[in-house]
């Protein structure tokens, strides 16, 4: 008898909790369906369909995909993008774990170093910034002013399709301060004791980093890696600023979702931009997945 | 740097020394690299203030003119001055961070404490939702905005955030609190207190550090934002800051670049005021989270 009152209890007490739970959840629901789940499903039908907003989306099948296909832009943005994923984001984090590495030995002013080359991570997303970027590297920028001082005559950077793309790959590792934060506090968890056993079985400087840190730190990699590969994958801001919405000289910086935009809504061609989109998802799931597939043999779990 | 610690103390007096000779190196090459970072910034600023033909034919930082022209013709340089977008900027940002910390925290909460049958299922949707590029949901979105004819207003992008769209801040504050004290919401239950009373008085006021961390990231991330405030707002007397510098950029001539870079850097101002005054929140919100 006492069970079943019990049980009682514990039914009406969870059932309280499951109306309380939906209530709660309002909010959520409502943005599932109406900002995530009907425009996703959306979007993979405007997929296959010729649609300009003023008319009705008209079915078109394939055709959008197999036009990408012969799509000069399309492919000139796939490069650029995989070019900039592919060589900013290990140099960035390159960079972010030789400063937290320096910074990690116990040296004073932590503080300040940290918030110092934390600084440009804040900013570097801003349109601000990607304006400043385009004087210092236009015709008469800071860089050329610099060179000019050495004798060197330098052009535009910005105006040559073989060093646009460069400038911004300088700003991805520019903003390396915050993977480099993360490292830091990954750096942190590592314990003394694996060091102080280290230096017992005789290991020096060089194989304590290579046996202790790195493969300790690998989750942190991981982590740091995926971040900002999908980051990277749907930079914006920058190139348009850089290029004046453009993606020139040449389509040198066309990023992905610059030629989305300008298909979507400067052309309006929203059913080409919805098939481009669904094909970016798709990369980036795919690469994700291969990242977390590679991962099995070089990341270490301190539990294996 | 006065107090020695007890290892300097016991070890002999030359390796300390060379201890002190490394340091000072390694401060001089972090401090070289640390200028060398910063060097773009203090360009900036200095050359904000520089009158507008010296900017781009002198490279120093200390420059021979001061001047505040710069500001008063960018104030003005579009058909409206920039108060008005600041002030539309600020609409956005304080929106989207009330919108984030009411969706998130109720959501947050009931998928972290609350039974319930779909429970694993949500929380595992607003994971992979962290994941998913937002441009393949801004077109359905725009033709969806646009058919309640809600362009040119700020409701496309305050609406989302209301919605608890921002799966990354579901996720850092189920993260928060499961590591709160299950106890404290039992004792609450016990006094009679249900859910909802449970949440407000119990477990949001635990949930300060989260809130915190959310805050500064909706506040930077909503001011800097472009792509979204870019597709929405198309009028001038709507834009945010960034899509009036987007536009100023559009009409630029040699001698708009002081402006531009008397409006870029007031456009930092706000970023920069809350970095010095959450540094600390924010070191740890990255270092928890990796948010940017």
């Amino acid at each position: 008898m006492r069970s079943r009152s019990a049980n009682a209890k514990v039914h009406s007490h969870l059932n309280r909790q499951g109306r309380a739970a939906h209530v709660f959840l309002i909010p959520w629901q409502l943005g599932f369906l109406l900002i995530t789940a009907v425009p996703l499903f959306a979007s993979l039908y405007l997929a296959f369909t010729n649609y300009d907003i003023l008319n009705p989306p008209e079915w078109t099948g394939l055709e959008n995909f197999q036009r990408m296909i012969h799509d000069d832009q399309f492919w000139a943005s796939v490069k650029v993008t995989l070019i900039y994923v592919v060589v900013s984001v290990p140099l960035q984090l390159g960079f972010a774990l030789l400063l937290a590495l320096i910074l990690d030995r116990g040296l004073s002013g932590l503080a300040f170093y940290r918030s110092a080359f934390y600084l440009p991570s804040l900013l570097g997303s801003s349109v601000a910034i990607a304006i400043l970027w385009r004087e210092i590297f236009g015709d008469d920028g800071l860089i050329n002013k610099g060179l000019a001082l050495i004798g060197i005559h330098g052009e535009s950077w910005l105006q040559n399709p073989k060093t646009a793309l460069a400038t911004l790959i300088v700003l991805n590792v520019w903003t390396f301060g915050s993977p480099m934060v993360i490292f830091l506090a990954g750096l942190r968890q590592i314990p003394d004791e694996l060091y102080e056993a280290a230096k017992v079985d005789g290991a020096g400087v060089w194989r304590q980093f290579t046996h202790v840190t790195v493969p300790l730190l690998t989750p942190i990699i991981f982590f740091n890696l995926i971040l900002q590969t999908i980051g990277a994958f749907q930079t914006f801001t920058q190139a348009h600023i850089i290029s004046g919405g453009t993606g020139g000289p040449a389509n040198s910086t066309l990023f992905y979702t610059l030629y989305v935009y300008q298909q979507g809504f400067v052309a309006f061609d929203m059913g080409y931009a919805s098939a481009l989109a669904w094909v970016l998802m798709v990369a980036i799931a795919v690469v994700t997945a291969l990242h977390f597939l590679v991962s099995k043999y070089w990341v270490f779990y301190g539990d294996s | 740097m006065a107090t020695l610690t007890a290892g300097e103390v016991i070890s002999s007096p030359a390796p300390v020394r060379q201890g002190r000779f490394r340091s000072v190196l390694k401060h001089t090459g972090l401090l070289v690299f640390v200028a060398f970072m910063i060097y773009p910034l203090v360009w900036m600023v200095v050359s904000a203030f520089k009158p507008p033909e010296q900017i781009l034919t002198e490279p120093g930082i200390i420059p021979s003119d001061l001047t505040f022209e710069n500001f008063k013709e960018g104030w003005h340089a579009l058909n409206r001055p920039f108060s008005v977008f600041f002030v539309n900027s600020l609409i956005v940002t304080l929106g989207s961070i009330a919108g984030n910390l009411f969706s998130c925290s109720l959501t947050a909460y009931a998928l972290a404490r609350l039974q319930f049958r779909m429970r694993k299922v949500y929380f595992a949707i607003t994971l992979a939702s962290v994941m998913l590029p937002f441009h393949v949901l801004v077109i359905p979105q725009y033709i969806f905005f646009s058919q309640l004819d809600l362009v040119n207003t700020y409701w496309p992008l305050l609406i989302p955030k209301f919605l608890a769209t921002d799966a990354f801040f579901v996720f850092l504050m189920v993260q928060f609190i499961r590591t709160l004290p299950r106890e404290l919401d039992r004792a609450a239950w016990i006094d009679g207190a249900g859910p909802f009373l449970t949440f407000w008085y119990v477990v949001l006021p635990l949930m300060r550090p989260a809130l915190v961390t959310t805050t500064i990231f909706t506040f930077i991330w909503t001011w800097n934002d472009f792509f979204v405030p870019l597709i929405y707002l198309t009028r001038t007397k709507v834009f945010t800051v960034p899509v009036a510098l987007n536009s100023m950029v559009d009409s630029e001539t040699q001698s708009g670049v002081g402006m531009l870079f008397a409006m870029s850097l007031l456009s930092l101002v706000p970023i920069l005021i809350f970095f010095a005054v959450a540094q600390k929140y924010l070191i740890r919100g990255i270092a928890t989270t990796g948010l940017k």
